[in-house]
């Protein structure tokens, strides 16, 4: 009606500035919580890859890393989500994506992709601690006077065992088996999981930037490349906490006499990052390799969308593009880490560096993808809302960004307690 | 091949083939359509005509609850000016909702650009709306089913359905589509459903002074409009995307996108 | 299947089999695919009355049957009107769209605005355009700061007629 008409807010408003010929309803719908989503899919996907070169291909050297991604790629499992539902105009209604699932839409896979793939890493996070679940529950059991954290505790580890409390070896290597094998189910999963992301862009055919059947294999291998950096990069700042609780007898678990010392812990850090990060070179040889084909191809073909592409790409976004995410977020890592006398803390540089050019190329697929008119004759500015002055301001700004981007590692806190990501087994110890 | 068996396949295909022959002697284009009440909505838009007062902007915000202030329309009209030194400059301010009262360009973030008269070559004004493709890209990308095609040829979209994820605004490569500020969900012209279901025309070419909107049922060849849909060299926008759009445009130039 | 491996398999069954009974009592029953198929048109069917249902709000038929809503009671002013210069334009373009007029609103609010008038009047350089053919006038020069109607009749706009 009219009379309500003046303190209504048209969603995209309070950040877009238009810039000649923007049709109407134009304004950039897509913003920080969707170049959060697929960073945050990524992720997932690249922490779950990492430990399935453990699982899968048996690389010994990355046992210990690999039993921490898992557990850090289940706590970043629900933060995928959050952005999404973040964004919605309709975040109630979200299940109704689970209810009538429309197939022809690359969301609509979402709902079924996502809880398979969840179900899959719960599974394989089962085998990998159910002898632990029983013997917890069983100490618990034993013990003579409990409080209720334990009574609490005990019952969660009963539950979790799923009424399996056999831990015979025969048992326990079956468990191993069927690890390998979700392991191996996981991989293409937790590819299709992000690979349908780049899908959900590249099938875009409104929009010349996005539409290109690279961009769910240019968003696999970023994926990857985001995954394992981070978890190198976690799992180093862990590993010094450690060491400081090690040293300083800090934790509960370093008063333990078999507890790992601080040596031992600096020993198995270098070997793990060491192995690692020549994966994530391999894997960002790959992406970097399609993003410039991609690059390339456009501007060799010289369709209609360059004219206005080239200057999004070469002039408005240059310096995010060029600068910040292939000299900053590509190729300086790159030479930190290929030149000779790599250390940790190099290569924990590198891969901050890393974790940063991913997220600059998910900002510059999504947010550039919608810096230009859909009549290719004018541009839209998007300004990151930072100070929250509403609900939609602050879903769709830079706390809103930070709020998904700290969960997982307030998530990763609570599960540790429940699947301890570094637990030694204590059959390896003998070895 | 036996002869026996060559001439009994002859007499098969003689046969087969002369069924329909002999149908296409009776078709009547009337009588099949008489027999084949169906209806199939269609646009078109004769760019000459329009003179780029907005009335259409006005009247459809009002008639289907478009808050009138808000910058999102479900229909709105661009204006073209080419100069004669050729170069083209565009713009709808506010979607022409106040029509164009005034010769400067809005060239946006409060700039403007004022053409000499004298150097103005060809000018013209597009009236848009959703084309209610044939084949919707919007509609194919819905994760949930609350946007799709009637039967009768109408894109709506399901307000107690829609999640609001917005891909199919990113997906329609007009822009047709936007969040609706109050409802909270995808919006866009519904072809005025309510209005051409009861034998009323949509609100957009009811207020046109000019005749440059008109509406028809594109399988009644009897319809005037239809007869210039079928009959005159009309255009549809951006047709590479294969959408099949069923608005059409009489007056094109290349550069409306 | 005597394993426990096949435990987990269990848990995941019987979410499934949660996530369905609930699905049968959440989705609509009428969600079906129309004429286009499930690519364009799997929805809800009665939104389709949905949208009929929305209230018509303006009356006047333009101009096939021209202003014939109007006509049933100002069917003498109606036809005068309609051999004016501006019979082409709907009534309710000025007059406001008539909802349920004459019972709800009683009374008609007209837009009388010097912007109305500028939307068709506003002289534009455009020599290949229709609007060329509109009279028109500066609007930063002719009149300033009045409005048209006190000068012109809108229903007879001709000045050498009033």
């Amino acid at each position: 009606m009219l009379e309500q008409a003046a303190h209504l807010v048209v969603h995209g408003e309070a950040w877009t500035v238009k810039e000649l010929f923007v049709l109407p309803n134009e304004y950039i719908y897509w913003s920080i919580q969707i170049v959060m989503y697929p960073f945050m899919t990524g992720l997932v996907a690249g922490a779950f890859v990492l430990s399935s070169l453990y699982h899968v291909f048996h690389v010994e050297k990355l046992k210990e890393i690999a039993k921490f991604s898992l557990v850090f790629s289940f706590s970043l499992l629900p933060v995928a989500m959050m952005p999404l539902l973040l964004h919605l105009q309709q975040p109630f209604r979200g299940i109704n994506v689970m209810m009538t699932p429309h197939f022809t839409s690359a969301i609509a896979a979402f709902g079924i992709v996502f809880t398979t793939y969840a179900c899959i890493v719960a599974t394989e996070l089962w085998f990998v601690y159910r002898a632990y679940f029983v013997t917890t529950a069983l100490e618990l059991k034993a013990k003579a006077n409990k409080g209720a954290i334990d009574t609490f505790r005990q019952l969660l580890f009963s539950v979790l065992t799923l009424g399996a409390w056999d831990i015979s070896k025969e048992a326990q290597q079956k468990d191993h088996k069927a690890c390998t094998k979700m392991a191996a189910i996981g991989i293409p999963v937790a590819c299709f999981l992000h690979g349908y992301a780049g899908f959900i862009f590249g099938s875009v055919k409104a929009n010349a930037l996005w539409m290109t059947p690279l961009m769910p294999v240019i968003f696999i291998c970023s994926a990857v490349v985001s995954g394992i950096a981070l978890c190198i990069l976690y799992y180093v700042v862990v590993q010094e906490a450690r060491k400081f609780m090690a040293r300083r007898k800090l934790a509960r678990w370093a008063k333990d006499p078999s507890a790992p010392t601080a040596e031992q812990l600096e020993g198995a850090k270098k070997e793990e990052v060491e192995i690692t990060s020549n994966y994530l070179m391999y894997f960002m040889i790959a992406a970097i390799t399609l993003e410039i084909l991609d690059l390339i191809f456009r501007g060799y073909t010289q369709v209609k969308s360059w004219d206005i592409l080239r200057e999004v790409i070469m002039e408005r976004d240059f310096i995010k593009i060029f600068v910040l995410q292939y000299g900053l977020g590509n190729a300086l890592p790159f030479l930190m880490m290929v030149l000779p006398g790599r250390n940790v803390r190099r290569t924990t540089i590198a891969c901050a560096l890393v974790l940063f050019g991913v997220f600059m190329m998910r900002w510059n697929v999504v947010i550039g993808g919608q810096a230009f008119s859909l009549s290719f004759a004018g541009f839209m500015h998007y300004h990151l809302p930072i100070i929250p002055h509403d609900m939609e301001t602050f879903k769709e700004g830079l706390f809103g960004a930070l709020t998904v981007m700290t969960t997982p590692f307030v998530l990763f806190y609570f599960l540790n307690m429940i699947f301890p990501a570094f637990m030694v087994d204590k059959e390896d110890a003998q070895h | 091949m036996k002869r026996r068996d060559f001439l009994k396949k002859t007499i098969m295909v003689v046969a087969g083939a002369s069924v329909p022959l002999s149908a296409l002697d009776l078709v009547d284009p009337k009588e099949v359509l008489a027999a084949n009440p169906d209806i199939h909505w269609a646009f078109l838009i004769d760019t000459h005509k329009c003179v780029g007062c907005g009335f259409c902007v006005k009247a459809c915000k009002t008639e289907n609850d478009i808050p009138f202030d808000a910058k999102v329309t479900r229909t709105w009209v661009e204006r073209y000016v080419y100069t004669k030194d050729d170069r083209r400059y565009v713009d709808s301010p506010d979607g022409a909702l106040y029509g164009y009262t005034e010769s400067r360009i809005d060239l946006g973030q409060g700039n403007f650009k004022e053409i000499d008269p004298a150097n103005v070559g060809k000018a013209f004004f597009v009236p848009k709306l959703c084309n209610h493709c044939e084949t919707p890209p919007c509609t194919q990308v819905c994760p949930v089913g609350a946007t799709y095609k009637t039967d009768d040829g109408v894109v709506l979209v399901d307000r107690s359905w829609c999640i609001g994820c917005g891909y199919c605004i990113m997906a329609c490569p007009y822009g047709a589509r936007f969040f609706h500020p109050v409802e909270k969900v995808a919006d866009k012209c519904t072809f005025c459903y309510h209005r051409i279901t009861k034998g009323l025309e949509t609100a957009c070419v009811n207020a046109c002074p000019f005749g440059a909107r008109e509406m028809c049922n594109i399988r009644d060849i009897n319809e005037p409009t239809t007869k210039i849909i079928m009959n005159q060299r009309v255009g549809v926008l951006k047709d590479e995307f294969g959408t099949r759009p069923q608005a059409f445009y009489i007056g094109l130039a290349q550069e409306v996108r | 299947m005597k394993s426990h491996v096949w435990r987990p398999l269990f848990v995941v069954i019987v979410l499934l089999v949660v996530i369905l009974v609930f699905r049968l009592f959440y989705v609509p029953n009428d969600f079906q695919s129309g004429e286009y198929g499930f690519m364009y048109s799997f929805h809800r069917a009665s939104n389709e009355g949905e949208w009929k249902a929305m209230p018509v709000k303006y009356r006047d038929t333009g101009k096939t049957n021209m202003h014939e809503y109007c006509g049933e009671c100002h069917g003498d002013e109606v036809k005068v009107r309609n051999e004016d210069l501006h019979g082409i334009i709907a009534c309710e373009n000025c007059h406001g769209p008539a909802y349920n007029h004459p019972e709800d609103p009683e009374k008609l609010v007209i837009d009388r605005s010097r912007g109305l008038c500028l939307r068709c009047h506003t002289d534009l350089p455009y020599t290949t355009s229709e609007r060329k053919r509109i009279p028109g006038i500066d609007p930063k020069e002719h009149n300033v700061d009045e409005e048209c109607v006190s000068c012109h009749n809108p229903h007879n706009p001709r000045l050498e007629e009033m």
